[in-house]
């Protein structure tokens, strides 16, 4: 599975939202309703998929889905 | 042939004691800039007790042992160690176990206190087990207390909501028919102190205006973090424990965690592959009562019956330090 899938499927399930919203440019909190406590949720579910650990301070950067794709595909990682 | 029967320590009486005060959180947006809706939706707390002025974390800690020595039909007398686990105690020293001590006229005990902040309960039970299998104590009383609202930053509108006070306590002895502590995992990453701590007051940062100034007499939390270190070092204590015995999640009737907050209790739960509905939860009345959260749960559902005599339950905590451990007990 492509990188973007599995990372849209992750949100899907976390969120609770349709995969036709999880478009890249969405944003967690602003548009798939999710509060801080949700990213955190959606953090540990990347990193507990990908087998990363993703810091704090990179997390709070991470506010939109393509940030996150972006992100994981830069550490050189796959689904 | 015969198989040499386990020793093991059973909990034979419960108890606890909340003040009277109830702060709601619609009191509390009277105070800092929050929402009841906020509170409840990030934390599953809808209110919490606060001890009066003159209400300190022994008496607290006083009224929730004699409940439990009450239930347990035994004389204050006859109890040989007392341990206290709280963040708030009466003073730096003496312990709050010695103020105990005096409250109750358990005059044959000896007395301390123990700081694994919430994860203090299970750390004491644990202990008072060792003591009670190294054979030099008969009868131990294991108490949670705290007055949290004693070191809560008022102008914090991230932590001032999450706390309340409370004590819970159970009584140990030496089980007489297999019932028990049937295993235990504990932990602790020295590491990572500085995400949850109350900094002031010690010999790092002793009183002084400039400590004041600075709130360092309150407690501290990086939040994101806690929640994330919380949410996996309890689901592995809590696999580990049942491990150590064979027993799997579906061989627990009922886990009681630490009260923090409804969001880790329900990622636990998610991650445990257990349904909700098995999870002891108190602190939409409570909030979180730290060392005293495990123990105020669990009397609670042994008084009102959902506990009984012969379920396993799993306890599970985390707090700062980090400090987590888990316990399984047949009750």
């Amino acid at each position: 599975m492509a990188i973007e899938d599995k990372v849209k499927e992750i949100i899907v399930e976390q969120l609770g939202v349709n995969a036709d919203q999880v478009k890249p440019e969405a944003s967690f909190i602003e548009d798939l309703g999710a509060d801080s406590l949700d990213t955190v949720e959606l953090v540990m579910a990347f990193e507990e998929e990908f087998g990363a650990e993703i810091p704090d301070e990179d997390a709070e950067k991470l506010t939109t889905v393509g940030a996150v794709i972006e992100y994981l595909k830069g550490k050189g990682l796959s689904a | 042939m015969s198989m040499a029967k386990q020793r093991r320590v059973a909990i034979v009486g419960t108890g606890s004691y909340l003040p009277e005060r109830v702060l709601t959180n619609a009191d509390l947006e009277k105070i800092v800039d929050t929402t009841d809706e906020w509170i409840r939706t990030r934390t599953g707390i809808l209110e919490r007790r606060l001890a009066r002025g003159d209400e300190v974390t022994s008496d607290m800690a006083a009224a929730a042992a004699s409940r439990a020595l009450e239930s347990a039909g035994i004389a204050p007398t006859e109890v040989d160690l007392i341990l206290v686990a709280t963040i708030t105690p009466d003073m730096p020293f003496p312990s709050t176990a010695c103020y105990v001590q005096d409250k109750i006229g358990a005059t044959n005990a000896f007395c301390m206190d123990v700081s694994a902040a919430c994860s203090g309960f299970i750390y004491a039970m644990e202990s008072a087990r060792a003591h009670i299998l190294a054979g030099g104590v008969k009868t131990a009383l294991v108490i949670g207390a705290e007055k949290l609202s004693s070191v809560m930053d008022w102008e914090d509108r991230a932590t001032c909501v999450l706390f309340g006070d409370g004590a819970g306590a159970v009584v140990l002895r030496e089980s007489t028919d297999g019932r028990g502590i049937l295993s235990s995992f504990m932990g602790s990453d020295g590491s990572l102190s500085h995400l949850l701590n109350l900094p002031g007051g010690g010999s790092r940062y002793p009183a002084s205006e400039q400590t004041l100034k600075d709130r360092l007499h309150c407690i501290k939390m990086t939040g994101n973090e806690v929640f994330k270190h919380a949410v996996r070092c309890m689901c592995d204590a809590g696999n580990r424990a049942l491990d150590r015995c064979g027993l799997t999640e579906d061989d627990v009737r009922w886990i009681v965690p630490h009260q923090a907050n409804l969001r880790i209790i329900q990622a636990i739960a998610s991650r445990l592959g257990g349904s909700i509905e098995r999870f002891i939860v108190n602190l939409d009345k409570v909030g979180n009562v730290s060392g005293a959260s495990i123990p105020l749960a669990l009397d609670e559902a042994v008084r009102d019956g959902r506990v009984k005599p012969g379920d396993k339950v799993l306890l599970v905590a985390f707090g700062g330090g980090f400090t987590w451990g888990a316990m399984l007990v047949e009750m």
